[in-house]
């Protein structure tokens, strides 16, 4: 019973993530054709004065833009069945293969950041829960609300500044140095070049998830078990151990699956201030520069990704929780 | 938590002969600071100048409405009321002092708690699990089995968690987990809300058994009938404090041996007697006056009632807390 239930309900969100992107598709292709900027000239940029109307037509014949919209975003459709992304405009390179090298480049990156940040906030929430009115639970507890609404980009610039301009410690930008052959590259620097990226991202995704537990164990500390608990003579720590991590882990756990929209978004600003050859800069550049494939692609991917990350935390939730999970077909 | 004692201000306070004193509660008040808007303070006095004993092998009622602080009784004979509570007056236990520290050492072993309801159980673990961390000696395994056989609950239940349990099992699970340790004072919280009349009964007789062994149990409810079905005293609790405490046996008839106007209309009021309903409501902690708490329900009030609070006198092998007591 606990199989088909399951089973079910994982067709049913799979239909919806295929609903979504339908719509997803059709909304970007339709703000992006309606959209001002002209590819061939943000492909071309300043020698546009150089291209004849000829040529100019040439261009939009071999890119396909002299069809009316409706019947390129069929066209679209119907090779991206075949599995066919189509070519990026600015790259010059098939879609899937832009989306692949950069999306290494993002993973690891992200990855990072997700893990840094999941586990530093789950600490932070679980001390400043435990501590609360006492003045480390307060001190943590002002960090995350101001960084809650700090801005990525922002906090990026004063890291860059920081470590990069003052102190010289860490690379100003990119993924690899500047002028070195890519066999040349060591991990090593590829390593620099990660850290001030993914320092940023973990530092504001810290206060989502340690707000979050902190919330949570409040709660749970304030709960009639814990009661019940300490009335037969649990204490200190060993409350926190036997009962308060147990019942915050998993909302954390969801938690920081479903921030993968988040995690996607700040990436995207990171990756820019420090210009890293990720998915989330080549999300600006394509829509900048009208490459409607490439962002058509890149806006399917990045909402498979999230959805996995939503389908994840809810599959953590009815597998791990036994209130659901032996409750199963109910649900 | 402070607790203020005065070896000297010990008195017996037992009712009744024939019973070792385990517990003595006297002169206990809890209040609670609270912040108001701003950082202005104040101080909410929750239960006043209570006084109540309990002898081994006896089954004392604290009966109050829901809401009224009853549960507080119980948290600070423990030792568990939460950090913002300021607690005083003394409280023995075998005749010596609860202190703080005692409180730690020997809740869960000598005093327990039967608590109200499954969700009293952490949630997310097995209930053996549970019911073997309560264990201080020997083998937490071995003893959580004995435990359970005695209560007929199977192995399987042990591997359920809390929220599959049925109503009777649950009852038998929490008083399980409470009494594994095999304590002399048990404080029964609330224990049978909105149970089947025969789970009721079975958890009442539990709680009677467990007095037989020389247990004496501590039966905090709102309803006097469930009260009456098993307990031998009963202390009527109203606004924060004990206003009666009486044998049992004296809710009879027209209740006439009772003392307390209020406890008379208790009486009165339930379905098998008169059924008529007291008028009017009990008082909010911050809206406590001077004088007796009872007085803007009470037929016989006079000036007297409303300028000080009735002191605790004897009266009739009981106690009452009323100015014009009969
Ligand atoms: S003290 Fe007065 S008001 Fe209070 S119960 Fe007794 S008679 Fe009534």
């Amino acid at each position: 019973m606990v199989n088909k239930s399951l089973f079910k309900f994982i067709v049913n969100k799979f239909l919806r993530m295929i609903i979504l992107l339908t719509t997803l598709c059709a909304l970007t292709f339709s703000l992006v054709s309606h959209s001002p900027i002209d590819p061939v000239q943000a492909y071309i940029g300043a020698d546009m004065m150089k291209v004849s109307h000829a040529q100019r037509e040439k261009i939009e014949e071999y890119w396909g833009l002299n069809q009316p919209p409706i019947e390129r975003f069929e066209r679209w459709g119907k090779n991206l069945l075949h599995g066919d992304l189509g070519n990026s405009m600015i790259f010059r390179r098939p879609v899937i293969q832009v989306i692949g090298e950069r999306f290494w480049a993002s993973i690891v990156l992200m990855g990072l950041a997700w893990v840094i940040s999941g586990l530093l906030g789950f600490i932070m929430g679980i001390v400043s829960g435990m501590q609360r009115g006492k003045w480390l639970g307060r001190l943590i507890k002002w960090y995350c609300l101001t960084l809650a609404s700090t801005p990525t980009f922002w906090l990026g610039l004063v890291l860059l500044i920081v470590f990069s301009v003052w102190l010289k410690w860490l690379p100003i930008g990119l993924g690899v140095p500047a002028g070195v052959l890519s066999a040349d590259v060591t991990l090593g620097d590829r390593i620099t070049h990660l850290i001030l990226p993914a320092m940023t991202l973990s530092i504001v995704g810290v206060a989502n998830i340690a707000l979050h537990t902190r919330q949570k164990m409040i709660d749970v500390m304030a709960s009639d078990y814990i009661l019940f608990a300490r009335a037969r003579g649990e204490s200190g720590l060993q409350l926190l151990f036997r009962h308060g991590l147990r019942n915050v882990a998993l909302p954390a756990i969801t938690l920081q699956f479903a921030s993968f929209s988040e995690l996607f978004g700040g990436a995207v600003l990171a990756e820019q201030v420090f210009s890293y050859p990720g998915l989330g800069q080549a999300t600006v550049q394509a829509g900048l520069r009208g490459d409607l494939p490439l962002l058509l692609g890149l806006v399917l991917f990045s909402a498979v990704f999230v959805f996995f990350g939503n389908l994840t935390a809810d599959l953590i939730y009815r597998v791990v929780d036994p209130r659901l999970k032996e409750a199963g077909d109910t649900v | 938590m402070t607790i203020e004692y005065n070896p000297d201000d010990f008195k017996s306070t037992e009712i009744g002969p024939g019973y070792k004193s385990l517990l003595e509660v006297s002169d206990l008040s809890v209040s609670f600071v609270q912040y108001q808007k701003g950082l202005r303070q104040r101080v909410l006095k929750v239960i006043s100048n209570l006084d109540i004993s309990l002898g081994s092998g006896e089954i004392l009622a604290v009966v109050g409405s829901s809401g009224s602080g009853k549960s507080l009784l119980a948290h600070a004979i423990l030792g568990i009321l939460p950090n913002n509570a300021i607690c005083s007056g003394k409280i023995l236990y075998k005749n010596e002092l609860l202190t703080p520290e005692r409180q730690k050492k020997i809740r869960g072993s000598e005093i327990t708690l039967v608590p109200q309801s499954v969700n009293f159980l952490d949630p997310l673990m097995r209930v053996s699990a549970q019911v073997r961390t309560a264990v201080r000696q020997g083998n937490p395994e071995e003893a959580q089995k004995k435990i359970f056989r005695r209560y007929d609950l199977s192995e399987g239940v042990g591997n359920q968690y809390p929220f599959q349990l049925s109503g009777g099992m649950a009852r038998r699970v929490l008083i399980s987990a409470a009494v594994i340790n095999g304590s002399k004072l048990i404080i029964a919280d609330e224990p049978t809300p909105g149970l089947h009349p025969e789970i009721v009964t079975e958890t009442l007789n539990h709680l009677r058994e467990l007095t037989d062994e020389g247990c004496g149990v501590m039966l905090i409810t709102h309803d006097i009938s469930t009260a009456l079905q098993v307990a031998d005293k009963i202390a009527v609790f109203y606004a924060g404090t004990t206003i009666e405490i009486t044998p049992a046996a004296d809710f009879h008839g027209q209740g006439q041996a009772l003392r307390h106007p209020y406890t008379k209309a208790l009486w009165q009021s339930l379905p098998q007697n008169d059924f008529t309903p007291i008028p009017g409501f009990q008082p909010l902690p911050a809206n406590f006056s001077e004088g007796c708490l009872f007085a803007p329900r009470c037929g016989k009030i006079t000036s007297e009632c409303t300028g000080s609070l009735p002191v605790m006198q004897d009266l009739r092998s009981g106690k009452v807390r009323c100015h014009h007591a009969t």
